[in-house]
């Protein structure tokens, strides 16, 4: 649990930022029989980045990478707003959008675990192709719907809670469920730790590579429900744009290498949490909209030093353990030899 | 005495890590043109003594002299600009570079501030000359063999003007005719007045090139002897300190095998190795003998299916097997603990209670976990079987010594109950105490029934387990021999290097 700590801290320092900036922001209020706040407004706003998150925690942890989940997200959105506005039901629209979502998951799973296709490179074709399918897809328009019952998934409230974030929830809990209770984390972890050796320890690492690149693209799938729901609109070019960037940062500042092996679904959920209450304190603090995406870059790139454990040593662990002067030179001398 | 001064003193040397003494009190004495070679069982603190030597870590007690001076090395550096130069164990070298750049890199020979190129080859040329080596040093490293690579490792150490040349188990990953070449450049760079230190698992080896020996135990200061002075036997019981009654026969009466669980008939990989025919019966360890990629590991792994068989076909039970995958081997019950254990063998970053039941869930799936009491027993059971330590299952696998982790790679397999297991050199690079326990543990699952594959590259190991000796040269079985009272090393090592007087036997 230990490396949920720095996560956690950096996640609390960031909401009590905002404190000096917003009034009453750590306060939850009862409107209209629904939750209302600036702590819902980030877990809301935050719920299509958390889920797509969780599909590239555990991409990322079999040693890949998914850059194609923008593209799903698009895509799928896409879809249940064609279905709808042709007059089909909710129901059968999402069930459409989703099972698209798992095909182009598994797509992506056959490139890398059968063709062998480095992962970053198999998954940049559907990242391209992707955002040109979303745009057959609308026709190279955008498609608006008026659908009561689609609105729900992202806007709106059941049991006064925000119904995305019950959605998260959900999809949090089932992939705890399937990783940590059964058996499918720690085989995942064998084979992002050495693949080789997994096969050789009877593990059909086939199997599991394409299902959790089906898993990320689900839970994209899932996210571009929300995001277009939300709207009651599909945009191929925009919906999910640069996601894929926001949840490798995440899964990251999580703690979960990028090189494979160990995962932390918390450690996710916190890291992209701590990319959406920073977009919500960029804007809460008045940033001038032109230095917003600098702004944004120096505060990821000064939490991933302070996540990065070499990097505290150096920095803090040094100087209370009192060493000779200059262990800079000293290092490099080790370094050299 | 006509002992020379010595090149290096080391005396009453004490360092202490959080927790443990590393070392406390220990001496020792490299003189010029000797091969001294540092002996003791893992942990005993070879490598901390060395690490000390040569700057890596600060002493807390005793005194360094170089030719009569107090010295202290600050870095490894500072030791090796001293003349105190180290070739470690992993050749630590950069195979997609050239063999000169390798040599020279990081002290290229300049002019006007750009590298000389045509100077460094021809002096990278003149050093692997002086171990008589002649390569072309402008080809990268990695189209070299190992051994070659090792040389080259050697020729960038002693360019450094080197007096005490420290190697640090150089021999792990060559061959026997490797192995000669080595000891070849290391008898002339003694004949130079180099002070070499040797640490090496090896007894034979040891035997073979060194002149004096410093044993180390527990951190202490066994003793100093001369080589010649001291057995193989007297060595082991200073080393572990007491009587070893290891080189007892292992199996008891003779045995008969009269059901067969394995045949391999003209079983082959194009490229690997030749179509072989091999029968392993129950309760029989078999053991396969032969130089370094003569095909041992090859049989190995087509019998676990993690290559593909070209030719052949494999029969268990008298019933006609394909053996594809891992997978389909592990469900009829065969098991393999791979040569490179770090590689291909278990997941670093795991636990080792994850380690030790990784095969047992990969058969069960990831639908069905092995319940968490179960875990517990059967990893328990195996630490305390296996004497693995440290004895905490959530301890992570990288954490661990090379000894036990291969106990924990055992262990991964025998708690699926394999009926044929196979080793591929169980007790490479680990220390005499595990690798006697490893092999009293495959004379006791083979008297228990099971049937054991054991390769290994010590000829001794596999005389005094196996009950039959496959021989392989050049990929090719070359020869199965009944270990009977006429199969001396003498045959065996005859056998290897002729091809087999008795090639036939191989049907």
């Amino acid at each position: 649990m230990r490396r949920l700590l720095w996560p956690a801290v950096i996640l609390a320092v960031l909401l009590l930022v905002n404190v000096f900036f917003t009034a009453n922001f750590f306060s939850i209020q009862m409107r209209d029989g629904h939750l209302y706040g600036s702590l819902i407004d980030i877990l809301r706003f935050g719920a299509p980045l958390i889920l797509v998150s969780l599909g590239m925690t555990l991409v990322i942890a079999t040693g890949g990478i998914d850059l194609s989940v923008g593209s799903v997200v698009a895509i799928s959105g896409a879809l249940a707003c064609l279905q709808i506005s042709q007059d089909a039901g909710v129901f059968t629209a999402v069930v459409l959008a989703l099972g698209l979502s798992v095909l182009l998951g598994a797509w992506n799973g056959l490139l890398v675990a059968v063709v062998g296709i480095q992962p970053i490179i198999a998954t940049l074709i559907l990242m391209v192709a992707g955002r040109g399918l979303a745009q057959l897809i609308t026709g190279g328009q955008i498609i608006t719907i008026n659908s009561p019952s689609y609105k729900i998934i992202g806007g709106g409230y059941w049991l006064t809670v925000p119904f995305g974030i019950l959605l998260v929830a959900v999809v949090l809990a089932i992939t705890v469920f399937l990783t940590r209770r059964l058996a499918l984390g720690m085989l995942i972890e064998s084979v992002g730790g050495n693949a080789e050796a997994s096969r050789l320890a009877g593990i059909r690492s086939r199997g599991i590579i394409i299902m959790v690149y089906a898993f990320a693209a689900l839970c994209a799938g899932v996210a571009g429900l929300m995001i277009s729901s939300n709207v009651s609109s599909a945009d191929g070019n925009n919906a999910g744009l640069w996601v894929e960037l926001d949840a490798i940062l995440a899964v990251v500042i999580g703690g979960t290498s990028l090189s494979g092996g160990r995962f932390s679904l918390g450690g996710t959920v916190l890291g992209a949490l701590i990319i959406q209450t920073l977009t919500t304190t960029i804007y809460s603090i008045g940033v001038p909209p032109e230095t917003t995406l600098l702004f944004k870059a120096l505060v990821v790139t000064a939490v991933c030093l302070i996540q990065s454990k070499s990097f505290r040593e150096k920095v803090f662990g040094r100087r209370r353990r009192a060493v000779p002067p200059s262990p800079a030179a000293e290092e490099k001398v080790r370094v050299t030899a | 005495m006509a002992v020379p001064a010595p090149i290096l003193q080391m005396s009453g040397i004490g360092k202490q890590f959080p927790g443990v003494k590393a070392l406390d009190g220990v001496d020792l004495r490299l003189l010029p043109g000797e091969v001294h070679a540092l002996m003791g069982e893992n942990g005993a603190g070879k490598s901390t003594l060395i690490k000390v030597l040569t700057g890596v870590h600060p002493i807390d007690a005793g005194t360094i002299e170089l030719l009569g001076e107090p010295v202290a090395f600050g870095s490894p550096l500072a030791a090796q600009g001293a003349g105190i130069s180290t070739v470690y164990q992993e050749v630590n070298l950069c195979a997609n570079l050239s063999v000169a750049e390798n040599i020279f890199v990081g002290r290229e020979p300049r002019r006007w501030g750009r590298i000389d190129w045509p100077r460094m080859r021809a002096r990278a040329a003149e050093l692997l000359a002086r171990l008589e080596l002649d390569l072309d040093v402008s080809a990268p490293l990695s189209t070299y063999s190992p051994a070659i690579q090792q040389m080259v490792a050697i020729a960038r150490a002693i360019d450094i003007e080197a007096r005490v040349l420290i190697l640090d188990e150089p021999t792990s990953s060559l061959d026997a005719v490797e192995v000669e070449q080595l000891f070849k450049v290391m008898r002339s760079l003694k004949e130079e007045g180099i002070a070499i230190l040797f640490v090496s698992h090896f007894l034979d080896q040891v035997y073979e090139i060194s002149d004096r020996m410093t044993i180390l135990r527990n951190g202490r200061l066994v003793g100093e002897y001369l080589t010649k002075e001291l057995s193989q036997v007297e060595l082991v019981a200073k080393m572990i300190g007491q009587e070893l009654a290891a080189l007892e026969k292992l199996h008891g009466e003779a045995k008969v095998f009269d059901r067969s669980l394995l045949e391999a008939r003209g079983l082959g990989r194009a490229g690997a190795i030749e179509p072989f025919t091999l029968t392993v019966h129950e309760g029989e360890v078999v053991g396969l003998a032969g130089l370094l990629g003569s095909g041992r590991t090859e049989i190995a792994r087509l019998l676990f299916g993690a290559d593909h068989a070209s030719a052949g076909d494999v029969t268990m039970d008298g019933t006609a097997v394909s053996l594809r995958t891992p997978r389909v081997a592990m469900n009829h019950r065969i098991a393999f603990c791979s040569e490179n254990r770090k590689s291909d063998g278990l997941i670093p970053d795991l636990t080792l209670r994850e380690n030790i039941i990784l095969a047992l869930q990969a058969t069960r799936g990831w639908t069905r976990p092995v319940p968490r009491e179960q875990q517990d027993e059967l990893v328990g059971k195996y630490i305390t079987a296996l004497k693995i330590s440290p004895p905490n299952p959530e301890h992570l696998v990288r954490d661990l010594s090379g000894g036990n982790q291969q106990k924990v790679l055992l262990a991964r397999w025998l708690i699926l109950e394999p009926r044929l297991l196979i080793l591929d050199e169980p007790t490479r690079g680990i220390d005499i105490g595990a690798k006697t326990e490893i092999q009293r543990l495959v004379a006791q699952l083979s008297d228990g029934g099971m049937a054991v594959l054991f390769i290994s590259a010590e000829l001794e190991e596999v005389l005094r387990l196996s009950h039959k000796v496959g021989v392989l040269r050049d990929r090719r079985l070359v020869a199965e021999l009944p270990n009977d009272d006429d199969l001396t090393m003498d045959v065996l090592m005859e056998t290897i290097a002729s091809g087999g007087a008795s090639g036939g036997r191989a049907e």
